[in-house]
């Protein structure tokens, strides 16, 4: 479902993404680790098609995001990394408005969004304004426009950012559950997440990945069955 | 694109952009027309000189104040992010925006009608140079927005934009006056004066207002408008490459 071959990403002479490479086949939710400045969220932004890649492709449902990236693009829901969203709306309004712009209009945009918001338990929220949201509920928002059109892939970057314990378990639930039978691709630097959520994790550093393989491999690979200890051995820290 | 429009559309009159900005526009445009014009000493039943004639000075700031949010909004919230990853072309986002701009000071201008009911009621006006006149009005104020729109791709930051907007709308009045114009021409070579003369707004203005809507004046408006659009386009996918 999701292909990446080669990707690479410069900004002027830094090289913030090196020739990644990985899938995520239907039914799997892929972890993508790493310590803050690793090149999680480019990446993601290259494989929706935000942000074009220096070199490499990303393939969504065996279309290329490079090429036909409308197409590409209807094939994913995609919850960027700070939860933005159009503060003067309301839920509601919000959600139609994104429906729309996924071609669900009338009575298919309406049960689109009705579906969205019993997903993400927005039902309190709904007639809101999205300025008077809390951080919990603002994320679930944006969690909400992302499933909209039930789309075969989803990337969320840091979808459990900001929420409490509880919101988070929810998350983790759902993320969980929508994986059955979606490709699912999330970022993270909570490692507990890969273990709640994850099928199969990747560490990436620097731009490029150092450890892929499930939650038990990875901790098989640590030496001390410690997710931490492996992280922590693989990745730079800040202070380095 | 008519998803986009709707929701910046409405956006406006959420917020209380689009009705203080109506609210002063009309306010200014009556004012001006009815003290500074001295429409009922001029006797100027076409609207020329005492009303149409304050239009670029208002529009020049008041435009930028509108169109400023369109895009460095978007990228101060991170909502351009949502946008581009939307299946829709960034032109569909580029036009719906300016279109719901350009729609509020459409509204903006046809609220000035106390004007035209005035002069028919003391007058016998030529109704169709009053027409010319609004579309002339309509046509700089799209121009303005389609700067705003380009200035506000570079910026996150809305104050910025306005200022800098703002600035280039001015330049764009101020050097067809003739006062300013006669200094150009004093100061350059007749070719480079007549360049920098050729540019300005003011001159393309002032035959709409007078009645007649030339094809050299609506290129003129068309090209700026339409450049600027390209720019913005080129601005934000260069930002996204």
């Amino acid at each position: 479902m999701i292909e990446v071959f080669n990707l690479s990403k410069h900004f002027g002479s830094k090289s913030v993404v090196k020739d990644l490479s990985f899938t995520v086949k239907k039914g799997e939710v892929l972890g993508f680790l790493g310590p803050n400045g690793a090149g999680k969220s480019t990446t993601m932004r290259m494989v929706t098609g935000f942000i074009s890649p220096s070199s490499g492709d990303a393939k969504i449902c065996d279309v290329s995001v490079v090429d036909h990236p409308k197409q590409a693009k209807s094939h994913i829901g995609y919850l960027p990394e700070s939860a933005p969203l159009y503060d003067d709306m309301t839920v509601c309004d919000f959600l139609k408005f994104c429906a729309e712009m996924r071609g669900l209009k009338g009575a298919a945009g309406k049960e689109a969004v009705g579906k969205s918001i019993e997903t993400c338990f927005l039902e309190n929220v709904a007639r809101q304004s999205i300025g008077t949201l809390s951080k919990g509920y603002r994320h679930r928002t944006c969690l909400a426009q992302s499933l909209l059109h039930d789309p075969e892939v989803l990337i969320l970057d840091e979808p459990t950012d900001g929420l409490d314990p509880n919101q988070k378990h929810e998350v983790r639930k759902l993320i969980k559950r929508l994986g059955e039978d979606k490709a699912i691709l999330f970022s993270t630097h909570i490692l507990e997440e890969v273990d709640a959520a994850c099928s199969r994790a990747v560490i990436i550093d620097q731009g490029s990945i150092v450890a892929d393989g499930t939650p038990e491999e990875l901790r098989e690979q640590s030496g001390s069955n410690s997710l931490q200890d492996l992280f922590r051995s693989l990745t730079t820290k800040e202070t380095d | 694109m008519f998803t986009i429009f709707k929701r910046e559309l409405k956006s406006y009159f959420i917020q209380p952009t689009a009705y203080a900005v109506i609210c002063i526009f009309t306010f200014l445009a009556l004012f001006f027309g009815m003290f500074f014009g001295n429409f009922l000493e001029r006797g100027d039943a076409s609207l020329t000189w005492s009303f149409f004639f304050w239009h670029p000075w208002i529009l020049m700031l008041l435009a930028p104040a509108l169109g400023m949010r369109v895009w460095a909004e978007e990228q101060r919230t991170g909502t351009i992010e949502l946008l581009g990853t939307f299946p829709t072309t960034i032109w569909s986002a580029i036009l719906g925006k300016f279109a719901a701009a350009a729609t509020v000071w459409l509204l903006a201008l046809a609220l000035t009608f106390p004007m035209i009911i005035a002069v028919n009621t003391l007058g016998d006006p030529d109704n169709l140079t009053i027409f010319s006149g609004y579309v002339g009005s309509f046509l700089l104020c799209c121009t303005f927005l389609a700067i705003t729109c380009l200035v506000s791709a570079f910026t996150r930051d809305q104050v910025s934009c306005l200022i800098i907007s703002c600035t280039i709308c001015m330049i764009l009045v101020v050097i067809g006056y003739e006062q300013v114009a006669m200094r150009i021409r004093q100061m350059f070579s007749v070719a480079i004066s007549e360049s920098i003369l050729s540019i300005t707004a003011f001159e393309h203005f002032k035959p709409a207002i007078q009645g007649s809507i030339r094809i050299e004046d609506l290129i003129y408006f068309l090209s700026i408008i339409v450049a600027c659009l390209l720019c913005t386009s080129a601005i934000l996918n260069s930002k996204r490459s």
